[in-house]
């Protein structure tokens, strides 16, 4: 009990990262999410749970403006990473992205080698000025991925040739490379098997030093191993949001505790 | 009875066939259906294929031997010298086969009895007249030989057709009894059914490569009658085109050969950007109402025929070039030219490449794309990086299938291109190419045994060899960039 308020007391030390306000989204007629408030913090692992269909994913997206990509989304309320307003005319939506990394929930390696997949962001953010800075980074985002060791030796293969588990911690590498603050994860594991799953989670636990890491899931193991905080959403709703321990032993709301104990979802 | 009749007779049977085989069933299975290995449609579909189809396969057979059968018969009527060259040889029998047709049309329309018929002779009628009567025209008049000949034509294919109808009726029978006899409870209709239906897709897929080889090997054995008339060497690799109908051509094929390159090379300069741009305009830029809108216009251009863009070729392309650019740089005087052709055929391509590319960057998944736009690539980024790559083969190949429509053009040729054969640099000079010789070496009056005709068979097997060259190597190009994605 005394380590769970200790670390408890840690997490809320840290700095808030990502803060939503009123955010409603809206795919034409439909309204998908409703005035979602959320605080984001540094360091920290987020998981987003919830039945399929309540709006993980909407939000999620969100927050790189991936939204800005389906043509029928519309996004209303304020959010701000490090104060600055994302949704403002003057953010360039491309640069975001940059800024804020993104794995999916089906490892989507590019038909190119392993090297290029992992270049691909820097060299369209001009972040490499020589070859040997590009080597450099391909490498350190591979070994953050925890995936170097595996591929040091065949970077000039394809990605897609790979297992599904190193396909995803490749995209998690691609993503690393381009020097993201925020990195959000949608599902990442929901297409691999459990030894793959199980190296991605290790893996997302180190990441926190580094980022502040956002990760959809539907299971709620992995939500319990790999998360400080939690975010229930149900039907459009973010019905509770808090350090992940207290939603899972002790939640406040009747759908948290329904949906926890298997009894919605 | 004529083979249209017999048809008829056996789709009846067939029909009779299908009640028989049914009510046989039913019949076996004592009004309960359960106890049947199959549906009773089953038996019946066996019933009548047992009646149709194996006459319909003797009928086939009948009709093919029975002309070849009666030729070798009648050759005792002509002296041997006659029969020498095949060519004679096709020409007298059409003759024999017209005269007797024509006496047969003459007995049908009452002009003569069947008896007056048989006792026609030379000595006493005009038979090219009396024919003429019923609206048969005959060449030339006819001899004693063709007379005879074409009498005992008629009686052996008469004959012939009495056994053929008896034959194919007793055949369409026998089979329906013995489908009816088999019918049991057990029998597995089903299975003999789907068996039958399992042959004609089998045969349907065979006829398309069967035709292919048929043209290939008839291709195949005029140009070797070609190379024996004409030095193989000087074809391939003659300078000059030039055939005279007095014999001494030249039949050099690279002119031709160039031409077909130079006018192709400029149709996919054209074709090929402006296609591959629309199609990402299309796939990647445009608002659904746009493309549901642009795209079947763009595909209206395919549906348009090459006569009509020839037209266009030789109205306005033509002569606007000439004034605008030919004529100003000094580069030629004529309408016709490799730009005129190019450039018009590069258009007709324009939709073929951009509707085929297009669906090919459709198909490239939704998540490729999210992944390139969540790295904070732009739009162009993702199109130049992700999706055009991962597009690349289908790309090519629908190139270079583009490039090989583009390499049998014929219509915009002519009328956009002109028909001399030069090897020259100047794209606004007059060219033309192989398919358009083809053709020019086939019009006309002439027998199939000048190597002025018969290099038409060599043309077109060029063309032949080189298309499937290029498709070869689209494959190769395709299966070398084929990078796979799920
Ligand atoms: N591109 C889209 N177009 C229309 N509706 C969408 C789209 N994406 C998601 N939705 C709808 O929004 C709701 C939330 O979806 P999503 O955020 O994907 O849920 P999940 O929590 O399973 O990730 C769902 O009802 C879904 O049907
Ligand atoms: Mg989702």
């Amino acid at each position: 009990m005394d380590d769970q308020l200790m670390t408890e007391r840690l997490v809320d030390a840290q700095d808030i990262k990502i803060t939503a306000r009123g955010v409603q989204v809206y795919y034409g007629e439909k309204h998908a999410l409703k005035d979602v408030d959320v605080d984001i913090l540094t360091n920290t692992v987020t998981a987003f749970i919830g039945p399929s269909g309540c709006g993980k994913s909407t939000f999620l997206r969100c927050l790189n403006r991936m939204n800005d990509t389906v043509a029928i989304a519309r996004v209303e309320g304020d959010i701000r990473i490090d104060g600055e307003d994302i949704y403002d005319s003057r953010v360039d939506p491309v640069q975001l992205r940059a800024k804020v990394g993104m794995v999916f929930q089906k490892p989507n390696p590019f038909p190119k080698s392993i090297y290029d997949n992992v270049a691909y962001g820097p060299k369209i953010h001009g972040l490499a000025r020589t070859k040997a800075d590009l080597d450099g980074i391909v490498e350190e985002s591979l070994r953050k991925a925890a995936l170097w060791n595996e591929v040091k030796d065949r970077l000039k293969e394809s990605g897609t040739g790979l297992s599904g588990g190193q396909q995803q911690r490749l995209c998690i590498a691609r993503a690393i490379a381009t020097g993201p603050e925020v990195l959000l994860m949608d599902e990442p594991c929901s297409a691999l098997d459990p030894i793959a799953t199980a190296q991605v989670e290790e893996l997302i636990d180190e990441l926190r030093e580094k980022f502040s890491v956002v990760i959809v899931t539907h299971s709620m193991q992995q939500a319990a191993r790999v998360s400080q905080k939690t975010a229930f959403f149900h039907l459009g709703n973010l019905v509770e949001y808090g350090n992940t321990s207290k939603i899972f032993t002790n939640p406040d709301d009747p759908r948290t505790e329904s949906y926890i104990t298997g009894r919605i979802g | 009875m004529t083979v249209t009749v017999l048809i008829l007779l056996l789709l009846a049977l067939g029909a009779v066939g299908f009640f028989l085989g049914r009510a046989r069933a039913m019949a076996a299975s004592q009004g309960d259906m359960r106890r049947l290995h199959s549906l009773p449609n089953f038996y019946g579909w066996h019933g009548a294929i047992m009646a149709f189809l194996p006459a319909l396969f003797f009928l086939t057979l009948w009709s093919i031997a029975q002309p070849l059968l009666i030729e070798r018969q009648l050759a005792g009527f002509f002296p041997a010298e006659q029969f020498e060259n095949e060519t004679d040889r096709i020409l007298l029998m059409a003759d024999v086969r017209r005269v007797a047709q024509g006496i047969d049309s003459a007995v049908v329309a009452g002009a003569l009895t069947p008896d007056q018929a048989i006792a026609l002779n030379i000595a006493d009628d005009d038979v090219r007249a009396r024919l003429a009567e019923v609206g048969v025209a005959l060449g030339s008049a006819v001899t004693a030989e063709v007379l005879q000949a074409a009498q005992s034509y008629r009686e052996l294919a008469s004959t012939g057709g009495l056994f053929r109808s008896i034959f194919t009726i007793l055949i369409a029978l026998g089979c329906l009894a013995y489908a009816i006899k088999i019918t049991q409870a057990d029998f597995r209709a089903r299975n003999r059914v789907e068996a039958v239906a399992l042959g004609m897709l089998m045969l349907a897929s065979t006829i398309a490569i069967l035709t292919t080889v048929g043209i290939i090997l008839s291709m195949l054995s005029e140009t070797i009658r070609f190379s024996t008339m004409y030095p193989f060497a000087d074809f391939l690799f003659g300078l000059t085109w030039a055939p005279t109908f007095q014999g001494n051509s030249q039949l050099g094929l690279l002119p031709l050969l160039w031409g077909t390159f130079y006018i192709s090379f400029v149709a996919m300069v054209v074709a090929v950007p402006t296609g591959i741009f629309t199609a990402i305009y299309l796939a990647e830029y445009a608002s659904p109402r746009v493309r549901s809108v642009v795209k079947p216009l763009i595909e209206v251009i395919a549906g348009i025929p090459t006569v009509v863009f020839g037209l266009f070729a030789l109205v306005t392309v033509g002569p606007f070039l000439r004034e605008w650019i030919a004529e100003p740089t000094g580069l030629g005087t004529s309408g016709s030219s490799v730009m005129t052709a190019g450039i018009v055929i590069g258009i007709l391509q324009v939709p073929f490449i951009s509707s085929l590319t297009d669906d090919i960057m459709n198909a490239v998944p939704q998540s490729l794309r999210d992944g390139s736009y969540g790295l904070g690539a732009t739009k162009s980024e993702t199109v130049r990086q992700v999706i055009l790559p991962a597009a690349l083969p289908g790309i090519v190949g629908a190139i270079l299938l583009a490039a090989s429509r583009a390499i049998g053009e014929t219509m915009i040729v002519t009328m956009g291109a002109g028909a001399s054969a030069k090897l020259d640099l100047n794209p606004f000079e007059a060219m033309t190419t192989i398919t358009v010789k083809i053709v020019s070496q086939l019009t006309g009056d002439l027998e199939f045994n000048s190597p002025e005709t018969l290099v038409a068979f060599a043309l077109g097997i060029t063309l032949f060899v080189i298309t499937l060259g290029l498709n070869v190597f689209a494959l190769w190009v395709v299966r070398r960039y084929r990078e796979q994605y799920e």
